[in-house]
């Protein structure tokens, strides 16, 4: 992840513009907020292979930055994003980190939907050779 | 320690099993056979690494790896990813997943299963995870049931649930702990801060407490 290049952001933003588009958004505090410090809430929320189509999206601030999405009834709204994947072209990876580098906020959009976990397996003598039962 | 041939451990995400990993290996070290079911793959955690190297779309992967490297570090032979989504173990179909569990210590016969202890755990899915397993644990015939060892970690859980009844002292066994700990490369800087490098602070990783749990 690379710190937000918000011309290279708004020209992605543009691309997926007036196309059905898979939204993964999330914010958290983490799971162990509350347990760490009890004046904490615990909140975290996400939305994951939602599909969204916006008329128009743009890419504000200086960093952190802000992106909201129009749709046809309503918004899509992230604040607090710092960081992109620059090197993913097939979607766009956005998220928020804090000082310490974890994710507080994360915005993607991908024209196919994220991956679920199913390259799951089992894997037996981890220890020696893999033998991977199907 | 006792001594067991086979044992069962059931933990939600990579990383989970460090917290036990000195348990394990000992057991290991006595002949025991360990399948570890992981739940998911931590797909949702916030620490990308130190300095960030992966990201939402990336982790799962990553952390699964990890895991196979951690389970190896340890010595354990059967690790098995069930594939759940991380966070979402409590909102899982329960009939589902204790099937699941239920054919699974019906296959191994495990005599001990290792788990998180039910409402003492912290983290939703360590919850769930335990009281999933409790729960298919009480439908076997009391004759048969394997033994249940839980992690507790929530703040003043001795106050409700006793202290632990079973504390081991794995020193010798803190070299694969370590590894295994280490090798969650994205995880590792916020499990562990500088307490590998201060002895003081290291030294509270050579007790493992567990709770036997009690099914009336």
């Amino acid at each position: 992840m690379k710190s937000i290049h918000t011309e290279d952001v708004q020209r992605r933003l543009d691309a997926y513009k007036g196309q059905p588009i898979y939204l993964h958004l999330e914010m958290t505090t983490g799971a162990y907020a509350s347990h760490q410090d009890s004046t904490k809430l615990t909140a975290s929320t996400f939305i994951s292979n939602a599909i969204i189509r916006y008329s128009h999206g743009l890419i504000t601030g200086h960093g952190p930055y802000r992106v909201g999405l129009k749709t046809g009834q309503g918004w899509v709204y992230s604040e607090g994003l710092t960081h992109w994947d620059d090197s993913d072209n097939e979607r766009l990876i956005m998220a928020g980190h804090d000082q310490e580098g974890k994710l507080v906020v994360g915005l993607q959009l991908s024209s196919k939907p994220f991956g679920t976990v199913n390259e799951c397996e089992d894997i037996t003598e981890v220890t020696g050779n893999k033998e991977i039962k199907k | 320690m006792e001594r067991y041939e086979h044992i069962l451990v059931v933990l939600p995400h990579p990383d989970d099993e460090g917290i036990i990993a000195g348990t394990l290996a000992a057991y290991i070290a006595q002949g025991a056979r360990i399948t570890y079911v992981c739940l998911t793959l931590g797909e949702m955690g916030r620490n990308m690494g130190t300095p960030p190297f992966a990201n939402r779309v990336s982790l799962p992967s990553i952390r699964k790896q990890e895991l196979i490297d951690a389970c190896q570090n340890i010595g354990i032979q059967d690790l098995r990813m069930w594939g759940l989504h991380d966070k979402t173990v409590e909102f899982e179909d329960q009939e589902r997943l204790d099937e699941r569990l239920l054919a699974t210590i019906s296959e191994l016969k495990p005599e001990l299963i290792m788990t998180f202890y039910p409402g003492y755990s912290v983290h939703p899915d360590h919850d769930a995870t335990g009281a999933a397993v409790i729960r298919t644990v009480a439908r076997i015939a009391a004759d048969t049931r394997p033994i249940v060892q839980c992690i507790a970690l929530s703040k003043g859980c001795k106050e409700m649930i006793g202290p632990p009844d079973i504390t081991h002292d794995v020193s010798r066994y803190m070299p694969q702990k370590q590894a295994a700990i280490r090798a969650h490369r994205s995880q590792f800087h916020h499990l562990v801060g500088d307490s590998f490098d201060k002895p003081d602070k290291l030294a509270r990783f050579t007790k493992e407490r567990l709770w036997t749990y009690k099914l009336s």
